[in-house]
């Protein structure tokens, strides 16, 4: 793998839950210790429940939030120093729902040339032609130009969401569930056209999903994250192989088929997701973890090695009691 | 950049009807703002106009005309409205009295729209501390009778145009900010704000270029309803005497002066009152109009 071109190290975002009128604030771990590098051209999937920290992990990334502690880096340099414009230039975002991410006001012209205008670059002559160039290049014919939001589908929304984050060519493009407020047949030719510019582009994608059929087809990395942590990571293949990680596993099982006879998949999971403010302890897993044994409720995993990245489960840590090295679920 | 072509170079050439355009259809077809639109213009051509257009001096008394009937009412063309109990022409008073009610109205709901807006965005935008201060002095403002306050001040300060325009104008100002505050809290939360900030947009320009053309719908309405609102509030000053001081024509000073003599001569009281409740309705008309037609959710 070359020179991480996004590399995060132990980024925490702790947010302070205030319980009532008088209740004393309690903290409450949205991102807890997450390590991640990317690669230049490399898909790094996401994929997690609701509220496992996934959006607050792609806000920190956008310089939307503060991390709490920890460090994000660009091109090895910290994000924290760089200015909010030079941040901008890098990373741009792709959000998940087309009907709120474009401003209802604005002209189709104008939401894609924004960038330029708070940016600066060239004047209004280069900036049509530029915006022309960039909706071509999504797909969008130019007389959709001076159209509004409304007037469009969600499929074009999302097109004209791409071309304003593509249009001051970023290294690299969050994309925060972009096709889960899609209908299925446009949901591909969306993820075709992501992949497309990626590779016209070398753009590198962090690709956050709770659909693993997307990510598998998109994806060349996959962390999963449960309750704040990346408690899996690998390479896309291995992971879908192999996973080692009883969540992650759970996760694969509940992809729906669409055979209706089969009924809908039992994921083991059991009780609903913790309370993220009084997370379970030990392994924050452990209450749904099929496998959880004493251990599990009174000593937190450490990660550990596995083939194309790392696992976070006492099974696969060679030194716990509970180590089982023939353990793939 | 190497571009793809993806579309027949015809297309490019196709723009649509261009924002405007389609504004202006819309427009056209609106009933309701038309009408307000009509009347609120022709109020402020008379206003502005008043000099020229007033068949008499509004402030010239002349005891031996008193009271004249209206034409309508078998009176003479020499005062189409009749006189007051001064002999004063009632058709010149009127039309002066139009410039004391469009400018409180227009004067006072934009000093109180400025308060209250600022405050309103602040506290929907920053959240926090800031949101708690503002939610604060809105409560406080609330608890307040606007009328007793007038009333105390203009007791104190004297009733005069600049006063009542500047107490209205330093009281009205809450539904603003309760509006405004509420209006903002739903669109920051929208994702558009949050691509405008990645995109490294200053604070001022997402809440100029991204909040405020989402929320200035609202706006509109509140400010129509708060003009409306000062007018009918001058008019009740006026009508207990700690509004504008006569002689200055004023509608609340005719109705005022008029209401001794309601039941033999109604109409000294009718047309002012007509007059105004005129006003009033075109002004919530066209408010409501020119929201009908920017809303987002209305154009096709």
């Amino acid at each position: 793998m070359s020179a991480p071109v996004l590399e995060l190290k132990n980024v925490a975002k702790t947010y302070r839950v205030k319980q009532g009128m008088f209740g004393k604030p309690k903290p409450l771990n949205a991102v807890n210790d997450v390590s991640l590098s990317l690669g230049r051209g490399e898909v790094l999937g996401l994929v997690g429940e609701s509220g496992c920290g996934k959006s607050t992990l792609a806000k920190i990334l956008l310089g939307l939030e503060e991390p709490t502690s920890g460090q994000v880096l660009v091109d090895g340099e910290a994000i924290g120093g760089q200015d909010r414009l030079a941040l901008a230039r890098r990373i741009q975002p792709i959000f998940q729902d087309p009907y709120s991410s474009l401003n209802p006001r604005k002209t189709i012209a104008d939401i894609v040339s924004l960038p330029l205008r708070v940016h600066g670059v060239g004047d209004a002559k280069s900036r049509a032609k530029s915006v022309r160039e960039t909706l071509e290049l999504v797909g969008l014919p130019a007389r959709v130009l001076n159209t509004y939001p409304s007037q469009m589908s969600g499929g074009q929304r999302q097109r004209v969401a791409i071309a304003r984050a593509l249009i001051m060519h970023p290294e690299i493009v969050i994309c925060d569930e972009p096709t889960s407020a899609l209908d299925v047949s446009v949901q591909s030719q969306i993820l075709n056209l992501l992949n497309e510019l990626r590779a016209e582009f070398g753009l590198t994608y962090l690709f956050i999903s709770h659909d693993l059929a997307v990510v598998e087809h998109l994806a060349t990395r996959v962390a999963v994250m449960y309750l704040g942590r990346i408690v899996e990571e690998a390479d896309v293949g291995d992971l879908f192989d192999a996973p080692r990680h009883p969540y992650t596993r759970a996760l694969l099982n509940s992809v729906l088929t669409p055979d209706p006879s089969l009924g809908v998949p039992d994921t083991q999971l059991g009780s609903a997701y913790p309370n993220p403010i009084s997370p379970p302890s030990g392994c924050h897993f452990h209450p749904r973890c099929p496998f959880a044994e004493t251990l599990c409720k009174t000593k937190a995993p450490r990660p550990v090695p596995r083939a194309g990245g790392h696992v976070e489960c006492h099974l696969h840590d060679p030194d716990s009691t509970m180590y089982r090295p023939d353990f793939t679920v | 950049m190497s571009v793809k072509k993806t579309t027949a170079p015809l297309m490019e050439e196709i723009t649509g009807p261009t924002p405007r355009q389609i504004l202006r259809k819309r427009v056209t077809g609106h009933t309701g703002l038309l009408f307000g639109l009509a009347v609120v213009l022709i109020l402020l051509f008379v206003a502005i106009f008043a000099p020229l257009l007033a068949p008499h001096d509004p402030y010239a008394q002349s005891l031996s005309s008193r009271m004249v009937s209206p034409v309508f009412l078998g009176g003479t063309w020499e005062h189409p409205l009749g006189t007051d109990h001064l002999g004063r022409d009632y058709l010149s008073r009127l039309i002066y009295g139009a410039r004391v009610s469009l400018l409180i109205g227009a004067v006072a709901a934009a000093i109180s729209g400025v308060i209250g807006t600022a405050m309103g965005v602040a506290a929907g935008y920053f959240g926090g501390k800031v949101d708690a201060v503002v939610t604060f002095l809105i409560n406080v403002r609330l608890a307040m009778p606007v009328v007793l306050v007038a009333l105390a001040v203009v007791a104190i300060l004297g009733g005069s145009l600049q006063v009542v325009i500047g107490v209205l104008g330093l009281l009205l100002w809450d539904r603003f900010a309760v509006v405004m505050r509420a209006s903002t809290l739903q669109v920051r939360r929208r994702e558009y704000v949050a691509a405008a900030q990645a995109i490294g947009a200053s604070t001022s320009r997402v809440i100029l270029s991204e909040i405020m053309p989402n929320i200035v719908n609202n706006l509109i309405v509140i400010v129509t309803l708060e003009m409306a609102h000062a007018i009918l509030l001058e008019a009740a000053l006026s009508f207990l005497g700690l509004g504008v001081q006569p002689p200055t024509p004023s509608w609340g000073l005719m109705i005022s002066e008029g209401k001794n003599m309601m039941l033999f001569e109604p109409w000294l009281v009718l047309i002012p009152g007509v007059v105004l409740f005129m006003l009033v309705l075109a002004i919530n008309l066209m408010g409501d109009g020119l929201r009908d037609v920017t809303a987002p959710e209305n154009r096709s």
